[in-house]
């Protein structure tokens, strides 16, 4: 069979069932298979589209989501979303076609060096240099992609050898890399010590990332949390692995997480962190993070251990393994019931004090926060919430009340603008069955307008909820606080007009001035039998609250 | 087992990151194309200096061994390896004990000799066992082995007499024993 046949059986055989991409010169031979493969092809309208599809695809189901490029500047415009996966280790692998063999290193036409390119965004990559390597190369591209901490992997095929012919047989066993052993287990050790550890503190919390969902560990969170009354606070990108309606729960944690939650970090004696990484829009000022604190630190990557702060407790290996252990340990030893009793009246007095809160609107004006709010209730709080970077990324955060895993979808590590919409598509794919949402912004959306076309063409339904404020609302939000409001490159003007715009695409377009008409739209939106979009109009000016200001400690947080 | 008290959080401590030392690490890595662009990539992106640098293979022609020295009063060992194992290429990494390795580094001094001073250097040459591997009117190439302290001595007897251009290959390592 040729080189691009084996690539698809090898897909195939990795279970994939979906790829997002565009077609171009250099993938003409992959193309040309997709024809008989068992694969649905969704084209997408820009290959960083297709990219953060595959994403969203990959948020959604857990699964490893696959997206085509070709040579040049197909691949040069994936590195967005491959940086973006690595960013918040999504596991991923990318195909782009490569320009003749004899032709790389000549310039040729629509060549770029994609291995180089990407070199430091992506978890592993490899140039094919011999036909045979192609099947071989995807099998342990899906490998390092899914397993340990995930992440993207490129596989870069020139477009002679993808013609070749091969021969090939899909493997019976799992494919050795000499060079990849992850940790899962966790040492048994390290993980009685955190046990005992926690059976002494006073003021524990948990403080969980977007690993515990890579993990799929929500519900052993769930019960390591409720062996004791411990409080638990999340990342962004953590958010749904413990139910927000938990009476555990303190909200998201950092620049705009909760005072309950940041001062709670700030106040502890014992923080274990579970799948997260201590980055600066958790930490603040790293010399005053946390100053009370001893660290255990749960993580699948060791290098993550100490990176930032360093932790006294290091457990390496996966929460889901290690979670039980640690709850088994735990219950075992005598603690007493009332320990956390004065901890816990702390917290509650900072949240009956500094509850997330908003002055409603006047004279039919829409709050953000107040959109959210209501999205929540038509959604009933269960939708697949994607959203763009920014203001409204912030309020969908602090304001939906996620309470199960997988379902809010966004980009935290790269901040990627864009990213909504055609991750709303890839999740849409992953999940046909649910309702899936993208909270946009109106900076965001326009930066990948086009997928619209992609909903529609393919018959993907996904809802775009557009919170409009004419502004970049997070720039002009700092210009404003930190820059003395000289506004600059931050104005969107009225452009474009959103609903007949997403007519255009062939989508339904609504939009909605008044709070009175808001939950009515909403549902409309909801109800229709397609893609479509409501463009709402909130209050321009609104600010993102509570905040800590870039730099500044837990105990700095404004507004 | 099972008493809560046996662990105080006041006794928890963390581990040290900075060591003060120079470290020698040795990576064994696949040998395949791109891999040092991955490794020197990898450094240059986490900001971690190299101080030397050598690659070249091993008696298994899949796998080749970069010897790299680092600061590591600057740069936390454990992180910089803990991040090159991330790397699917690299193989094993040893951080070797600086009293269970023999390194050693090959040197290449040129330097201006006059009549006058041409015995001393040769002198010197003598003293630190290096090789004079080429001669000219005005000028010598001279060959050192040893370890990085013993060229830097070298060097520092050398510069008086003019040292017109030197190049050093990096320390290359291996442990002692078996």
């Amino acid at each position: 069979m040729r080189g691009a046949d084996a690539l698809m059986e090898a897909l195939v055989h990795e279970g994939v069932e979906h790829i997002f991409g565009i077609p171009g010169g250099a993938n003409l031979p992959t193309y040309d298979a997709l024809v008989d493969a068992d694969l649905r092809h969704i084209q997408a309208r820009h290959e960083q589209a297709a990219g953060h599809a595959a994403e969203g695809y990959a948020h959604a189901s857990g699964r490893t989501g696959v997206a085509f490029g070709t040579s040049g500047p197909g691949a040069t415009n994936l590195v967005t979303a491959i940086a973006d996966a690595m960013m918040d280790s999504i596991p991923t692998v990318f195909v782009t076609g490569q320009v003749r063999s004899d032709l790389i290193g000549t310039d040729g036409f629509q060549e770029a060096d994609i291995v180089g390119i990407t070199l430091p965004i992506v978890k592993h990559s490899a140039l094919v240099t011999e036909a045979s390597q192609i099947p071989e190369y995807i099998h342990h591209a899906f490998r390092i992609a899914s397993t340990g901490r995930p992440g993207p992997v490129l596989v870069d095929i020139p477009s002679d050898l993808i013609r070749e012919e091969i021969s090939y047989t899909p493997p019976t066993e799992l494919v050795e890399l000499p060079g990849y052993r992850p940790i899962v287990e966790g040492n048994a050790k390290q993980i009685r010590l955190a046990a005992k550890a926690l059976a002494n503190a006073r003021r524990p919390i948990l403080y969980t990332g977007g690993g515990v969902i890579h993990a799929d560990a929500a519900t052993e969170l769930r019960e390591f949390a409720m062996s004791d009354r411990f409080p638990v606070t999340s990342t962004l990108m953590g958010l749904g692995a413990f139910p927000s309606d938990s009476d555990q729960w303190l909200g998201m944690l950092g620049m705009h997480g909760t005072r309950a939650a940041n001062y709670a970090m700030d106040e502890a004696d014992l923080i274990v962190a579970i799948g997260a990484r201590f980055d600066d829009r958790i930490t603040g000022k790293l010399s005053e993070f946390a100053p009370n604190a001893k660290i255990i630190h749960i993580d699948i990557d060791p290098a993550e251990i100490s990176k930032n702060v360093p932790a006294h407790i290091p457990i390496v290996g996966d929460a889901k393994l290690i979670l039980p252990k640690l709850t088994g340990e735990y219950r075992a030893l005598q603690t007493e019931q009332e320990r956390l009793d004065g901890w816990w009246s702390r917290i509650r007095g900072w949240q009956e004090e500094y509850p997330l809160t908003y002055e409603p609107g006047s004279d039919g004006e829409i709050k953000p926060q107040f959109m959210i709010e209501m999205l929540h209730k038509v959604t009933e709080g269960d939708a697949f919430v994607t959203s763009d970077v920014g203001q409204h990324q912030m309020w969908v955060a602090q304001y939906y009340g996620f309470n199960e895993p997988h379902r809010w979808i966004n980009s935290g590590g790269l901040g990627t603008m864009g990213f909504g919409l055609p991750s709303a598509i890839g999740a849409k794919v992953a999940c046909p069955g649910e309702e899936v949402v993208c909270v946009a912004g109106d900076g965001s959306l326009i930066m990948n307008v086009q997928e619209l076309a992609t909903a529609v063409t393919e018959d993907i339904p996904v809802k775009v909820f557009l919170m409009n404020n004419g502004f970049m609302g997070m720039v002009r939000q700092w210009q404003e606080l930190f820059w003395d409001g000289r506004y600059s490159g931050v104005d969107n003007g009225t452009s474009p007009d959103w609903a007949k715009l997403a007519e255009a695409f062939g989508a339904k377009g609504l939009r909605c001035d008044d709070e009175a008409d808001l939950e009515e739209m909403m549902r409309a939106t909801l109800d229709h039998d397609g893609t479509a979009l409501l463009d709402v109009r909130v209050s321009p000016l609104e600010n993102c609250y509570p905040m800590i200001p870039a730099g500044n400690a837990a105990r700095d947080m404004v507004g | 087992m099972g008493s809560p008290e046996m662990v105080r959080l006041e006794d928890l401590r963390t581990g040290r990151s900075l060591t003060g030392r120079k470290h020698v690490l040795s990576i064994l890595v696949e040998n395949r194309p791109g891999v040092l662009a991955r490794v020197a990539g990898l450094f240059s992106r986490r900001g971690f200096n190299i101080d030397t640098l050598a690659v070249g293979p091993t008696d298994d022609p899949e796998v080749s061994r970069i010897t790299l020295t680092l600061d590591g009063a600057v740069h936390p060992i454990d992180q910089v390896t803990k991040q090159l194992h991330k790397l699917i290429n690299v193989l094993k990494i040893r951080d070797m004990e600086p009293d269970l390795t023999v390194a050693r580094e090959l040197a290449l001094f040129k330097v201006s000799a006059a009549v006058e001073s041409r015995a001393e250097i040769v002198q010197f040459a003598e003293i630190f066992r290096a090789k004079i591997v080429d001669v000219s009117r005005r000028a010598l190439i001279i060959e050192v082995t040893g370890s990085y302290d013993k060229i830097e001595a070298f060097e520092q007897m050398l510069r008086p007499h003019g040292l017109l251009e030197m190049v050093r290959t990096g320390e290359v390592a291996l442990s002692r024993g078996e």
